[in-house]
């Protein structure tokens, strides 16, 4: 029989989709509701929520950039695994340039969250 | 075979043939048999081998979906033969082929040299976790433990999650469904320690990670095992397994 191949590097990827799935599915909706349409709309939630001076101070709050950057970050590891896989169901398959690009991205993005949310400073 | 002379019903069976010495590509044969409402499609196979075509070629053997021996797609589904019965298409008219995703050997034949392969590299049977003398006795096992892997020992090798596997019809290195229930069968056994030998097969490139929890295996199965589910399980398993080697210097895959 063929040899058995070798281990995957998969469990990096899944992990960082799983864990990006789960932020997903609890802070996803609430995150629309809160931006999409409580905020802009005045309704449960004051207008001026997500004002320039309040979202700053949300930012440079050590909690605050942690939120955002696991928000921002694993939010585009998840999708671009998705989209990496769902490519392959419809027949684009994954060689190692269409890879580099979906992950790369998920990368860069979450290397330009870092560094804008450090440079906000504390 | 069933008594078929005076009910008039008619069913257009059409078979996918292929015979490899003859014929360039497989293509459709109808053939229209008499039929009752108590003939399954298996029988209806039969009836044409007997009274109609006797070169059609099938596998079958126990007639009641113990033996896994007679999967094909019909009208487009991965289903037993003989647990599918004529009545249920009233159109009139049923499409029978050969398993998807696997290569012909002739007619309805498949070949399932990749299966069997892939069956043995998992070990399937239980590699004892202690041994233990004939004077110590039986390995127990509680009721409990029993029912953890129990449904996963249900597996009959029909083939069908291979069939509804759409990434095993994308990339026929994975494993796939069926191997991954029985891995997991024996996995999840508490008199069974071959967990980490099996895991250079659940963890490597061939492994657990192909599968993009679609499910269409569970739904297929005739003998109501949750492959996906033993899939789905193992993937943290493998990951776990990937992560910790790093801090135990262990694991199992290579």
């Amino acid at each position: 029989m063929k040899p058995i191949p070798r281990r995957s590097n998969a469990p990096v990827f899944w992990g960082l989709f799983g864990a990006g799935g789960m932020l997903a599915a609890l802070f996803g909706p609430v995150l629309v509701f809160m931006t999409g349409i409580a905020v802009p709309l005045g309704f449960i939630l004051p207008s001026d929520a997500m004002s320039w001076a309040h979202m700053q101070a949300f930012a440079q709050h050590w909690a605050g950039k942690g939120l955002l950057f696991v928000v921002v970050a694993l939010f585009m590891w998840h999708a671009m695994h998705r989209i990496l896989h769902s490519l392959h169901d419809l027949g684009v398959h994954a060689g190692a340039a269409l890879k580099i690009a979906c992950y790369g991205l998920a990368l860069l993005v979450s290397i330009v969250a870092a560094w804008v949310l450090l440079a906000l400073g504390f | 075979m069933a008594d078929t002379s005076d009910t008039g019903k008619r069913m257009r069976i059409e078979v996918l043939r292929y015979r490899p010495e003859q014929d360039a590509e497989p293509f459709l044969q109808g053939y229209d048999v008499p039929y009752s409402d108590d003939m399954s499609v298996l029988q209806g196979l039969q009836y044409i081998k007997d009274w109609l075509d006797g070169t059609l070629s099938f596998r079958w053997s126990c007639r009641m979906a113990i033996c896994g021996s007679c999967g094909m797609m019909i009208d487009g589904e991965p289903r037993l033969a003989c647990k599918t019965f004529l009545r249920d298409f009233p159109a009139g008219s049923v499409r029978v082929e050969a398993l998807a995703h696997f290569p012909i050997e002739r007619d309805l034949v498949i070949r399932m040299d990749d299966f069997l392969a892939k069956l043995e590299s998992i070990k399937p049977y239980i590699i004892p976790k202690e041994a233990r003398s004939l004077a110590q006795g039986e390995y127990l096992q509680t009721p409990a433990e029993l029912d953890v892997y129990e449904q996963f020992s249900s597996c009959i090798n029909c083939l069908l999650c291979y069939a509804a596997c759409p990434q095993y019809g994308l990339n026929p290195d994975f494993v796939g469904p069926g191997i991954m229930a029985l891995l997991h069968r024996y996995n999840a056994d508490s008199r069974d320690g071959g967990a980490s030998a099996r895991m250079e097969v659940a963890g490597s490139e061939a492994g657990v990670f192909n599968c993009t929890a679609v499910g269409y295996c569970s739904e297929v199965c005739p003998k109501h095992v949750d492959p996906a589910n033993a899939v789905n399980q193992n993937k943290t398993r493998a990951a776990g397994d990937y992560f910790l080697r790093l801090v135990t210097g262990k694991g199992g895959a290579k």
